[in-house]
């Protein structure tokens, strides 16, 4: 035999940390049709693949780049932070998990708002991030937008929360079920000053943000094929014991059923939203 | 009578009363009453024991106790002329969602909450009080018309959520609980909304935005059931009763975080032990609740009710903002 095959330097490993994984090294392989593309050209089609469509998750970050013109936006409201006030802990504290999530992400909590203009008209964007603890909803989320409806409202500027979310944040109990109540509150003061208000949502958008704001928009626009619903898949197919449809809970599902207004790709999003406001927006004599 | 796990003692009184009974009513020239007087007091004492500190998880269990009182027992008791509504007008009619047109001491007013069933079939016909969209949409329109010839509301909340279902999520369950805290906000009248069992999560609160929101004392209210909370944060069920403690979804945690306005007594041994009682002390505070807040300006009382919810939540603030 051959000792082309035969390993020589026995125990060669890689610890994890060393070990890159895409979107962070060269390669990415899309999940949905497993071609490869390099992450230039990923970033390039906006995190699209370039054979299938597939849109890959983005965060604020992200977004905002596509949306806002180049570097109009001012982030607002960093400052709000989350707190564990109830010391919640399960497998780990909840205090812990903060500070974990804040250092992988280098974000303070699974929401981010900024004020721009998308070719030059004003926009306020609250836009999730779902690297921050699944998206989820807790007290953070809901004062951001709370403030995000009053800046919009007195600066006159539409509005716009770009969902992504597993839903509410467990370990804030209640506070984080309350935050569906104080965003819909919130959201009847801009319906009333008369100001548009769009729920963008991607893929996931499910739960208690669903239940609230992201069905509440004077337009409900989303991703393609991304996961929008109350009861997450997997419940309800324990619910009721059978299989889910294909498609079951997609975007095009929802648009199907009535509960959207359009569907709009990555690249057209900026144009199409852009479009939007102006009618919103333009003045008349 | 039915007893919880944590309600053994009193179960063994309970059974030597009925056999005292039964003895008196095979031989009448036996007297027992004075046994009776006794087994009375012992109950009484030992009901006062098993009550005094009840932990988080024993109060779910009292809030789902199968002879809890439900909404339409309320209704029986506290309201007259009561006149049951159905439909959406869209899909159907949901029976996990109940209410109509009725009078309290006098006082028009619309009621409607979650109905649970009280044995097998009517426990289906209920869907266990999980409403699906058309219940949610059924209640609005109760609520819209109780707005339109200026008569209060008084929800009722008790859900173990609303259904997960294919055709709920057809029908737009999330859209369905969205538009209701949308418009709930926005009522010109009164809404007092009572939890009186469960108050699990966005099916609970779709019918939960008040000017006044209480919890009976042995209710719980929170995002998620502690079984459900178990599942996803420890991946087993095991630890149900750690999650009802971390939850801290009782009516006491919830009125001492602001999120409940009041909590509302039980009589010794639960809404269930005496239910005729619990209905003379909602009434009352049905009846307070409504003559604090019907003589308030309704866009007045609109914005108290943005402000109160708008308020909830914790978090830090680094900087002040200039």
């Amino acid at each position: 035999m051959s000792t082309w095959f035969k390993r020589i330097k026995q125990g060669i490993q890689t610890a994890t940390h060393e070990k890159k994984e895409a979107p962070d090294g060269v390669w990415h392989k899309c999940p949905e049709c497993r071609t490869t593309a390099t992450v230039k050209e990923l970033e390039q089609h906006l995190y699209v693949c370039h054979k299938c469509g597939y849109h890959n998750r983005i965060n604020s970050k992200e977004y905002f780049n596509i949306i806002f013109d180049e570097g109009s936006e001012t982030l607002l409201f960093e400052n709000i932070r989350p707190v564990d006030k109830l010391g919640f802990e399960d497998v780990k504290p909840y205090s812990k998990r903060i500070i974990d999530a804040q250092k992988a992400t280098g974000l303070g909590d699974a929401m981010t708002v900024a004020a721009g203009k998308i070719e030059g008209q004003d926009l306020v964007v609250a836009c999730m991030n779902f690297n921050f603890i699944g998206g989820s909803m807790g007290s953070v989320v809901g004062e951001k937008i709370s403030r995000g409806i009053d800046y919009a409202i007195e600066h006159k500027m539409p509005f716009m929360i770009i969902s992504k979310s597993g839903g509410a944040r467990m370990m804030e109990s209640a506070f984080s079920l309350m935050q569906m109540a104080k965003t819909s509150a919130k959201l009847t003061r801009l319906d009333k000053a008369r100001l548009p208000y769009i729920s963008f949502m991607t893929d996931p958008t499910t739960g208690g943000v669903t239940a609230s704001y992201a069905m509440l928009g004077d337009i409900n626009i989303a991703e393609p094929k991304a996961l929008i619903g109350f009861a997450g898949p997997r419940v309800i197919k324990e619910t009721i014991k059978r299989d889910l449809p294909d498609g079951f809970q997609r975007s095009e599902f929802l648009l199907e059923h009535g509960f959207l207004d359009f569907i709009v790709e990555r690249k057209d999003l900026k144009a199409r939203l852009s479009t939007t406001i102006n009618w919103f927006m333009k003045a008349t004599a | 009578m039915q007893f919880l796990d944590f309600e053994k003692p009193l179960e063994e009184l309970f059974h030597q009363m009925d056999k005292l009974k039964e003895v008196h009513a095979k031989n009448d020239k036996v007297d027992v009453s004075n046994a009776i007087k006794e087994l009375e007091d012992s109950i009484e004492i030992t009901r006062a024991k098993v009550y005094e500190h009840l932990t988080p998880w024993q109060r779910v269990q009292l809030s789902r106790h199968p002879e809890r009182p439900y909404t339409l027992f309320y209704i029986s008791r506290l309201f007259n002329n009561f006149v049951e509504i159905f439909g959406d007008r869209q899909v159907k009619d949901d029976k996990a969602m109940v209410g109509g047109m009725a009078e309290i001491d006098g006082i028009p007013v619309m009621v409607l909450g979650q109905q649970k069933g009280t044995n097998t079939k009517s426990r289906q016909m209920r869907n266990f009080g999980m409403a699906n969209p058309e219940g949610y949409r059924k209640a609005l329109r109760m609520m819209k018309l109780a707005e339109k010839f200026n008569r209060p509301i008084i929800t009722l909340i008790d859900t173990p959520g609303a259904y997960p279902g294919l055709e709920a999520e057809e029908r737009g369950q999330g859209e369905a609980i969205a538009r209701n805290l949308f418009e709930m906000t926005n009522l010109k009248v009164p809404v007092i909304c009572i939890i009186i069992g469960e108050g699990a999560s966005g099916g609970a609160l779709g019918i939960g935005i008040g000017d006044k929101v209480a919890m009976l004392e042995n209710t719980w209210y929170t995002v998620i059931s502690p079984e459900s909370c178990s599942s996803i944060l420890w991946h087993n069920w095991e630890n149900k009763e750690k999650a009802a403690e971390q939850l801290k979804l009782t009516s006491t945690d919830m009125k001492g975080f602001g999120l409940v306005d009041d909590v509302i007594p039980e009589p010794l041994g639960g809404a269930h032990a005496k239910p005729d009682e619990m209905a003379t002390i909602l009434k009352q505070y049905i009846l307070g609740a409504l003559k604090e807040l019907t003589p308030i300006n309704a866009d007045k009382r609109i914005n108290q009710r943005i402000d109160k919810f708008s308020k909830m939540g914790f978090y830090e603030d680094q900087v002040a903002h200039s």
